[in-house]
């Protein structure tokens, strides 16, 4: 009897939340859709769920006719490029901090995070006019250097609570057997930091990636990635809803299945380690 | 002596981080400060000179900023309260048990993943559009009149698209502090007769309000700097009815070569964000043990 409730009730829950999810999910899913279409058909009103003529020629219209794969890599080579290189600063400071901690370690790390705080726009007239001086607008370098620094803070945060759960007793006993600080580095530590390195690479690369403040105010054609690619469709008023969609898609995929492989990560990540 | 070479080691590992965070986060911010008390303008090259507080009197007396000000208020205020109502209750649905409990998470998770310009473009076209969005065939199909959403209802309409990004955030944060709550202590509340909603208030919110409230904090950082989603709609429009301060001093730095202007519009954001973020600093520092 009372398994018999429970099961009801579980029916009933699991069709409420994959009724709420589905329209949380929904613009996505038109998007994915509406990229198949003929435009025709993608503006038709009723709108057409299933019964179109598929096709793949939004995809093809979009790499050849507007340099999608220019802006791919350009996203690629900066949201890669400043992971890569906030990874190679932050992991011996992080390192450092985690292992070797003194009374003025939480106050680092708070200064840190409050760089973060800093609203871009407050640095937004300086950081421009560095940048043309030295001619680092619409630069791959100049847009690695800033995703770098703008995401420096959480690289070293969630770098640092991996790094904590990593139990000291071992490299006491390592450095006890008289390994080297760089013996400790690569044969004891890197092997049991991959797994918080590797978590903390996949969401940077998404923050990274999704950055749309800078590399929409810092870019024009050479460097500019995805974000200002897709911004170039909000200007004609003509209805390419089908290229706008197919775009989109390319833009968002390799992203979104990152992303959902990296849920957990992403709670600590941005929260800086207050919600686990 | 070990701990003495330690300590140098890491403090040379430290100082690239800390010497360019330092860099980072001074040099434009004193830059900043400096030209907030200049007279200056990249149009007029070589005019520069000091003016004391006349950028911040003519940044408070102009009405736009304090059109800017309510709009950024109004949009952080109006996608904080739908994250955290929705997420909560969201959360709390998701935490019941249900078939196909994983799938439905990426379900909701999704649009965080979804870039702001790809989002905000997807949401004007395809849903919102006057005439052949989705939602007007909705309207339509239900006998109400289409309503043109950019023009009737242009902040709403930034709040809807923007809330839409930031509930899953809100929601998986919440649904992560729920399930670190004791299952005895909630069956023992069972037991002792509470019902659904004084399970909610007196054991499940004492034991989320910690997570909600880094939600809101965080969630208040990032809001206060929403820009691409405004760039790509509205553009601030109609008039500035969705220009907030973000969108304010990029007009003014980078579309009029007010430079003075625009950093003196900067301190005030600065001064703003910090407001909030001393309250996230504490809350941050209270949890951790370094």
């Amino acid at each position: 009897m009372a398994r018999a409730i429970s099961t009801r009730r579980k029916i009933g829950f699991t069709i409420l939340a994959w009724g709420i999810g589905l329209v949380i999910f929904f613009p996505i899913l038109w998007t994915f859709l509406t990229s198949f279409k003929p435009e025709g058909q993608a503006i038709a009103i009723p709108p057409r769920f299933f019964d179109f003529d598929w096709t793949l020629a939004n995809y093809e219209t979009v790499q050849s006719r507007s340099n999608y794969f220019r802006h791919f890599s350009n996203s690629v080579i900066s949201a890669v490029g400043s992971t890569l290189l906030g990874l190679l600063i932050a992991i011996p400071a992080a390192w450092a901090m985690a292992f070797s901690p003194t009374k003025r370690t939480k106050d680092v790390l708070m200064w840190m995070l409050s760089t973060k705080m800093l609203p871009a726009v407050g640095v937004l007239v300086p950081i421009y006019l560095i940048f043309r001086d030295l001619r680092l607008l619409d630069t791959h370098l100049g847009i690695i250097v800033v995703l770098t620094m703008i995401n420096l803070p959480i690289i070293i945060w969630m770098l640092f609570t991996y790094f904590k759960e990593i139990p000291v007793d071992i490299l006491e006993a390592a450095r006890m057997d008289g390994a080297s600080l760089r013996q400790e580095v690569v044969h004891v530590l890197t092997p049991m930091a991959v797994p918080g390195i590797a978590s903390t690479l996949l969401l940077n690369i998404i923050l990274a990636w999704n950055e749309a403040f800078w590399t929409l105010n810092l870019t024009t054609t050479n460097a500019a990635p995805l974000t200002a690619f897709i911004a170039s469709y909000s200007s004609p008023e003509g209805l390419f809803w089908a290229k706008l969609s197919a775009a989109s898609m390319m833009a968002i995929a390799p992203i979104l299945i990152m992303g959902w492989f990296s849920q957990k990560q992403l709670v600590r990540g941005l929260t800086f380690g207050a919600v686990k | 002596m070990a701990t003495a070479q330690t300590q140098t080691a890491a403090r040379f590992m430290m100082a690239p981080a800390v010497l360019l965070l330092l860099a980072w986060m001074i040099i434009p911010l004193s830059m900043t400060l400096y030209f907030s008390f200049q007279r200056y303008n990249l149009l007029m090259p070589g005019m520069e000179y000091f003016t004391g507080f006349d950028n911040y009197r003519y940044f408070f007396a102009n009405p736009n900023f304090w059109a800017a000000l309510t709009n950024t208020l109004v949009l952080v205020g109006g996608v904080l309260a739908i994250t955290l109502i929705g997420g909560t209750l969201l959360a709390l649905l998701l935490d019941q048990p249900m078939f196909g409990q994983g799938i439905v998470r990426l379900l909701v998770i999704a649009p965080f993943f979804v870039m702001p310009t790809v989002s905000a473009l997807v949401w004007k076209n395809m849903l919102m559009h006057p005439v052949n969005g989705f939602f007007a065939w909705l309207a339509r199909v239900f006998g109400f009149q289409p309503i043109d959403w950019f023009a009737q209802f242009p902040m709403f309409s930034i709040i809807m698209i923007v809330a839409w990004q930031w509930l899953p955030f809100a929601t998986l944060i919440l649904l992560t502090a729920l399930q670190s709550l004791d299952e005895e202590q909630r069956e023992a509340a069972g037991m002792d007769g509470a019902g659904p909603l004084s399970l909610f208030f007196y054991i499940i919110l004492p034991h989320i309000a910690r997570a909600l409230t880094v939600v809101m904090l965080i969630q208040t950082i990032f809001l206060l700097s929403i820009f691409a989603e405004i760039l790509v709609t509205t553009n601030g429009g109609p008039g500035v009815a969705t220009t907030n301060l973000t969108f304010l001093i990029y007009m003014q730095s980078l579309l009029q070569f007010d430079v003075g202007l625009a950093s003196a519009g900067g301190i005030v954001a600065v001064i703003l964000a910090n407001i909030v973020a001393i309250f996230l600093l504490r809350i941050v520092g209270k949890n951790l043990e370094a």
